[in-house]
């Protein structure tokens, strides 16, 4: 093909002088992962809560909170994230807007993909929580109810805590999917590791080795934390269960 | 406040409506490409030659481990080249929409290989063990035998992974091919009206998905009961 690698690229000082290639890369690699963890965080609370909701015994909390999942769930993560980026500071308040505006455009750009991002995951998550409790068997419920618990006594001292153990693989791929999705944030101009790969193709023309150690950097994400939900996986599983000890 | 001016969409539909065609193209030949190289992927996955198996494991992994922005990258980065040099298309001629839907027909693909590997697997043993006693070939009791079973209970899987296809599609943008979404973030830029276009297009794909998988639904259900 006549390309001509060079792998020493990512030791060269890169364009702006203060760092190298390689320090680029490392910038856009804690980016994607403080991006996505603080996403995820926001995606298993609000998750948690929407999941229950929509189990729960009352037509007007269940609608709301199914709404809420269709929402999420039936537009594309990029418009998604346009609607928070371009769409949202104009329709706030003005004086809200303007603050927004004039802020520092890299929190501009954490805020909207952090905010899209953990919505978006949330209503995933909520179908897992909502699958995890729809899955115990009804006698759980009935008898504590029968023991003279009230409904969120049940919810909190019976059904979650068995819930949240039986969700915990199934969370897993949407853990995983929160980094991968993080991708689609370089569009707004944050450099995560993405756009970090995008960027040094521009400035050192070496795209082979470029998207090769973006590549491997997102495997390296993945094997991890696949490693590390293994671990809890193993250590929260529910002897006698499918897949229990 | 903010005021509305929803006046730029209707000189804009056919512009729309032609980026909704190459939406709707890629959607529709990854599905079919994805589906036709899932389900090779899924029996190599599931043959008892370790090297078929391996690479069919490995094929899948990597796909599922990066992610999509990053393969389409690869692909509008690739793809030209590989043309260029293997089979001399001219340097420079726009190969966005092919290199798009190979990216995406490659990517599903594994996807669509994992939904297939457990619908196969959910065909009970003794399905294949009645074909080969009646004397059918592999290829035989695969394709008339096991297969018919394991699509008919995958539908609505791979139904649901095809409207997620459709979503994804909008990723494109990075490569500023004018798909659906692409053509309505093109119109509000140019009118200063990307306010109103992306809230357009936001509630254009809510319809169709939510439709569709509203049917998906109805579907699963008849499935069920039948």
């Amino acid at each position: 093909m006549g390309y001509s690698w060079n792998w020493g690229v990512f030791l060269q000082p890169s364009a702006t002088g203060d760092d190298t290639y390689l320090g680029w890369m490392f910038y856009g690699f804690k980016m994607t992962i403080g991006l996505s963890l603080s996403a995820w965080l926001m995606a298993l609370f609000l998750g948690s809560i929407i999941g229950v909701l929509r189990t729960v015994p009352n037509k007007v909390l269940s609608g709301l909170a199914m709404a809420y999942v269709e929402l999420f769930r039936n537009i594309p993560l990029l418009v998604q994230l346009f609607l928070w980026y371009f769409v949202l500071p104009e329709l706030l308040p003005a004086s809200l807007g303007n603050a927004y505006k004039q802020s520092n455009p890299v929190v501009q750009q954490f805020l909207a993909a952090m905010i899209c991002l953990g919505l978006f995951t949330s209503a995933r998550v909520a179908e897992q929580v909502r699958s995890g409790i729809s899955s115990l068997p009804p006698g759980q419920k009935n008898a504590s109810l029968a023991i003279g618990f009230t409904l969120a006594q049940t919810y909190r001292y019976v059904m979650l805590p068995m819930a949240f153990r039986l969700v915990v693989p199934p969370l897993t791929s949407e853990f995983l999917n929160i980094f991968k999705n993080s991708a689609v944030c370089s569009t707004i101009g944050l450099l995560e590791l993405a756009a970090e790969g995008r960027q040094l193709v521009d400035y050192t023309a070496q795209p082979y080795e470029s998207f090769i150690a973006v590549t491997l950097a997102y495997l390296l994400i993945n094997v991890v934390v696949m490693f590390s939900m293994r671990w809890l996986e193993a250590h929260v599983r529910v002897p006698g269960y499918i897949g229990g000890k | 406040m903010y005021e509305f001016d929803w006046s730029s969409i209707p000189g804009a539909l056919p512009f729309l409506v032609q980026g909704m065609y190459i939406s709707l193209e890629i959607t529709a030949i990854a599905i079919v490409v994805g589906i036709v190289w899932g389900t090779l992927l899924a029996m190599m996955r599931l043959s008892s030659v370790t090297a078929l198996s391996w690479f069919a494991a490995g094929y899948v992994n990597l796909f599922r481990a990066v992610p999509l922005v990053m393969v389409l990258l690869w692909f509008f980065l690739m793809i030209p080249h590989m043309l260029e040099s293997i089979f001399g298309f001219p340097r420079g001629s726009d190969m966005r929409l092919g290199s798009a839907i190979a990216g995406f027909a490659l990517f599903e693909a594994a996807y669509y290989s994992e939904i297939i590997r457990a619908g196969i697997q959910s065909v009970s043993k003794g399905q294949m063990a009645a074909a080969n006693a009646l004397g059918m070939t592999y290829g035989q009791s695969m394709r008339l035998v096991v297969l018919p079973q394991a699509f008919r209970n995958m539908v609505p899987l791979l139904l649901t992974q095809g409207i997620i296809l459709f979503q994804d599609t909008s990723l494109v943008y990075v490569s500023a091919l004018a798909d659906f979404f692409g053509a309505a973030y093109k119109v509000g830029d140019r009118d200063g009206r990307l306010v109103e276009m992306l809230l357009f297009a936001g509630a254009v794909y809510f319809v169709l998905c939510f439709t569709v998988s509203q049917l998906v639904r109805y579907y699963q259900k008849k499935l069920k009961t039948a």
